[in-house]
């Protein structure tokens, strides 16, 4: 079945695959942006202990998304792997860093002979809250402003003597920080770090069955709201109106293009369909729960989740497609890595293809158990008869 | 330029070494006790005897504390391939990356959703739900076990494959030979047999500790039931796949099997040395050869067991070195000289592509096919071969002291079977502290066991095909050495936490 697709079609076909988990990747940070806000939320160590269950049960699944986006990154893209984490080193380390903290923090918390005390793990939780939220999305913002790099395949084969053969040579000064450091870049990430802890007071607001939380994260949900709304315009507008990096689809050359994302917004209308509904589902879980109009909406997370899912989903596409290079090269734009020439082979990919008929049982099944776990809300009398807690 | 920095290889190396020891500390209880937890709670639901959902729900807790600390030392591990073997992962990213992405979708998305409802189920849903959570719990993890050294046995041996000159890189042409490789089949049935008398050691080791103390004895006699019954056959069987692992090291990586075996010099009728003491012979400077101080050893046995022939001759590392006509065996000079043949065909070819001139592209690719398979051999190419023999002692003792460990594992469970089902382990007090004892050795076999795999096929990352010099990322050595101390306080820190959690956990009882 798939080995009959064009190589070119199975390219796109995994960056649709890729661009889906990086888009669920987002919705799932909810759990990193709850951690952000358990001191904010929790007065008492009662609440606190309320809100970390609720997130710990949940944080797996997040840590998962990443792994499992990493590996497919890994088998689909594999220059996009070797070029960018090997390049863009220490921001690639402080994500990782972050998130194993983060994966021992729940269990550990509250455990007897923790040596390290409850408050470490806690602000490991915070750490990786705001780390792993703000670096991810200027990670991700490097997708539209390019780093500094050059691909030489050719070096794996210089055998001048004491010569290291490497591929992929980063020449940006601070392998990777200075990304971070980028403004555009930190605009996208402080996106995503407020869209994290919106959709973290959603989730709380649908789970928590206790009501001074409940209305200090309705309060909350406003505070967030805004910067998120700021932040997500202003790159929005930036991305609609800066040059991008366009490859002639004859030739492959990498040239730059005034207007290169808004062209591939009104070139791709499917695309163009998402984000625009994306926007409207994010915005309007949140005006929901917020206005109380009627009557105080507390499925938010699902509107805005879908949201959220539909507008990643449609920033990645408008990275790849339409003849974009989606991890451009400023040092050397013939460099530039495009869905067409960092890709695995036609083999692999078709392969891959049939695993990746799989991921609708796995999206059956987490459903299924999401839906039997989730039934009741959450509260504090329920921990306290619980026999594993946070 | 830049120039080959060895100590960027090193500590890039020093690093890996690192993480996959740490993640290894935890995995194997991970792939045992899951097993172990299935068959308590099956015991439960049949019986419906709470006592058992209270063994269960213990051993569960231990786990969980394993687990935590599991994960976020495999994150790592993900994402080094990328960060510190960039150019690995391009030049087999195409094969390497497929079973690490399977691995996330098949195995670790089913050990995550139905961990949550193993812990938190309990109330939830139905028993039998929850029994079949604890159950995929454990087929998850061992899935991913599958996966995991479906890749790293593809690195010993490197099959399904083929060299592309256009793109650069090796790309899949048989994704069954992958799964299917020898090597891997071995590797995988030998590992997670190793996780389950580990869990297996651990589960007995901390009974027997409640039954010194004279507490829960009744359950730590149950636990001792099931676990050692559980590790007797798995130590059969470790016992029948590492016999496997050694003999698909000697078809296919006979340098790394002349190390094991210290075997300098090949020869027919090979005898097996049980064991040795190795010196440094001095006679020739700056070699590597070791000789044997003191040995005991069984006549015919090594061929026999290597080839299943007691009359088959099996390569030295003076031969496998300086080559053996007589054997068919060509010399590391000759290799390396052919392996930078194929590396310069390969650049001649390129070059000729990029100005059109088909006939000296179609010419220069026939030399480098021909040449492949000693391509890694050629970045040694004008330096000294003796680089390419792995650590001797290292791989000779690592060997004997796993197996060694492996029999008195088998001897102990048998032991603790017997005595407890007739009911007359309780004042055993030295077979309970040998049982105790042997939790420290269970890590240490399992440990040595990664370290004759790994350490006895430096420096290939991809035998034969890429060394480590290749496969390194352009980073400062200094970047990598600070990430390293970076992981090792913070692993070492994680760790103490765990144990320290675990202690008290032990010591508040079943
Ligand atoms: C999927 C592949 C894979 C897997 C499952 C493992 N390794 Fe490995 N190992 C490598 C892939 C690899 C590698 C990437 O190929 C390295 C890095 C450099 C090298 O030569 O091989 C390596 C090197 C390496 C070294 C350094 C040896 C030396 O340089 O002298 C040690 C000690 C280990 N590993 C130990 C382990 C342990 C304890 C593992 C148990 C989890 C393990 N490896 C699993
Ligand atoms: C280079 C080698 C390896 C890589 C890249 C790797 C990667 C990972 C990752 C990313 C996780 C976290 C998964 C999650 O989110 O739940 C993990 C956990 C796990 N890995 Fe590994 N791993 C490696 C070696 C191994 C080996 C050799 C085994 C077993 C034979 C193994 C078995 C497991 C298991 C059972 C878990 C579940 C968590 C636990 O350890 O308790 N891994 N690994
Ligand atoms: C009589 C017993 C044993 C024999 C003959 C044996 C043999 C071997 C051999 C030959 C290898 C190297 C395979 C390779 O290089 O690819 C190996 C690896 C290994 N051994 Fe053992 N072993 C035995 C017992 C044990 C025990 C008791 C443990 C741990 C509890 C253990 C754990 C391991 C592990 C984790 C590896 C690395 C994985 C692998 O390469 O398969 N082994 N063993």
């Amino acid at each position: 079945m798939f080995e009959s697709l064009s190589l070119l079609s199975l390219q796109q076909y995994w960056w649709i695959i890729i661009s889906l988990l990086g888009a669920l990747l987002v919705f799932l940070m909810f759990v990193q942006g709850g951690q952000t806000l358990i001191y904010s939320l929790g007065k008492t160590e009662d609440e606190r202990t309320l809100l970390v269950n609720l997130l710990g049960r949940k944080w797996e699944l997040t840590f998962t998304t990443l792994v499992t986006f990493g590996g497919a990154f890994f088998a689909s893209f594999p220059l996009f792997y070797s070029t960018s984490f090997g390049g863009a080193y220490w921001v690639w380390m402080a994500i990782l860093l972050a998130f194993v903290v983060q994966a021992v923090a729940y269990e550990y918390r509250r455990k007897p002979g923790n040596f390290l005390g409850q408050k470490t793990f806690e602000i490991f939780m915070i750490v990786n809250g705001l780390l792993g939220t703000v670096l991810i999305g200027t990670a991700v913002a490097t997708f539209f402003t390019g780093s500094a790099f050059s691909v030489n395949k050719m070096n794996l084969l210089n055998l001048s003597r004491g010569v290291m053969p490497i591929i992929s040579e980063w020449k940006g000064p601070a392998h990777g920080l200075e990304a971070a450091l980028n403004l555009q870049n930190l605009i996208l990430g402080l996106t995503v770090f407020f869209l994290a802890r919106v959709l973290a007071l959603l989730y709380f607001l649908n789970r928590v069955g206790h009501a001074a939380i409940m209305n200090r994260a309705r309060q909350q949900l406003f505070h967030n709201f805004i910067p998120f709304l700021v932040f997500f315009l202003a790159f929005a507008i930036w991305l609609m109106l800066s040059p991008g990096f366009a490859v002639d689809p004859a030739t492959k050359k990498v040239s730059i293009e005034s207007f290169k994302y808004l062209h591939n917004l009104i070139g791709l209308p499917v695309v163009a369909v998402m984000f625009l509904l994306g926007v409207v589902f994010v915005l309007l879980g949140c005006l929901r729960a917020i206005t109380c109009f009627e009557k105080c909406h507390t499925k938010g997370i699902w509107i805005t989740g879908l949201g959220t899912i539909l507008l990643v989903w449609a920033l990645f596409l408008l990275a790849g497609f339409n003849n974009t290079a989606y991890y451009p090269s400023t040092y050397d734009l013939q460099s530039s890595l495009t869905i067409e020439n960092s890709s695995s082979s036609h083999y692999t990919l078709a392969a891959m293809s049939y695993v990746s008929l799989l991921v609708p049982f796995v999206f059956a099944y987490i459903w299924y158990v999401w839906r039997s776990m989730d039934k009741k809300k959450i509260t504090v009398e329920e921990l306290q008869s619980e026999t594993h807690v946070y | 330029m830049n120039f080959i920095d060895f100590s960027l290889v090193d500590w890039s190396r020093a690093q890996f070494a690192l993480t996959a020891m740490y993640h290894w500390l935890f995995v194997p209880l991970t792939l045992g006790l899951s097993f172990i937890i299935a068959f308590m709670e099956t015991i439960y639901v049949k019986t419906g005897d709470e006592e058992w959902k209270r063994l269960t729900k213990f051993w569960m807790s231990l786990f969980g504390i394993n687990f935590a600390i599991g994960v976020a030392t495999g994150l790592i591990m993900e994402f080094q391939f990328g960060t510190n073997w960039s150019n690995y992962s391009w030049f087999v990213g195409d094969i390497f990356g497929a079973p690490l992405a399977i691995e996330g979708i098949m195995a670790f998305f089913l050990e995550t959703t139905f961990i949550a409802v193993m812990f938190f189920g309990w109330n939830k849903v139905s028993k039998r739900f929850h029994l079949l959570s604890t159950w995929l719990v454990a087929i998850g993890s061992n899935l991913s076990a599958l996966w995991i050294l479906v890749a790293n046995g593809w690195m010993q041996l490197p099959v399904g494959m083929k060299f592309n000159p256009d793109t650069a890189r090796n790309e899949m042409v048989d994704f069954w030979a992958v799964l299917f490789s020898p090597m891997a089949i071995t590797k995988f049935l030998h590992t997670v047999a190793s996780g389950y008398v580990l869990a297996a050691l651990f589960v007995t080791g901390i009974s027997a500790w409640f039954l010194l103390k004279n507490r829960d004895v009744k359950l730590a006699k149950r636990s001792i039931v099931v676990a050692s019954a559980f590790g007797l056959i798995a130590s059969l069987f470790i016992i029948y796949t590492g016999d496997g692992s050694a003999r698909t090291v000697a078809q296919h990586q006979p340098m790394k099997f002349a190390a094991m075996e210290n075997l300098y010099k090949g020869q027919q009728n090979a005898p097996l040395a049980v064991f040795g003491i190795l010196k440094q012979d001095k006679t020739v400077p700056g070699h590597k050869k070791m000789d044997f101080l003191a040995e005991i050893e069984i006549p015919d046995v090594l061929s026999y067991m290597a080839f299943l022939d007691p009359n088959a001759y099996v390569p030295g590392i003076y031969d496998l070195v300086h080559g053996n006509p007589q054997h068919g065996i060509p010399s590391y000079t000759d290799r390396t000289e052919s392996g930078k043949t194929a590396i310069e065909a390969l650049a001649a070819y390129k070059n000729a592509k990029t100005a059109g001139n088909d006939s000296l592209a179609k010419v220069s690719l026939i030399t480098f096919e021909k040449h492949y398979p000693d391509f890694g051999y050629g970045y040694y190419a004008g330096r000294d071969v003796h680089e390419l023999i792995p650590p001797v002692a290292t791989s000779f003792y690592s060997f004997r002291i796993m197996v060694f460990l492996g029999i008195h594992f088998l001897a102990l469970f048998l032991v603790l079977l017997v005595l407890t089902v007739r009911n007359r382990i309780e004042n055993k007090t030295v077979i309970l502290y040998t049982a105790l004892w042997t939790i420290p050795l269970a890590y240490i076999a399992s440990m040595l066991g990664w370290i004759v795999a790994e350490v006895g096929r430096q420096p290939w990352v991809i035998q034969d095909i890429l060394p480590t010099i290749a496969a390194v990322s352009q980073l400062k050595s200094s970047s990598v050495q600070l990430t390293f101390w970076l992981f090792a306080v913070l692993f070492t820190g994680l760790l103490i936490a765990e144990i320290g959690i675990m202690t008290k956990m032990i010591k508040k009882g079943i």
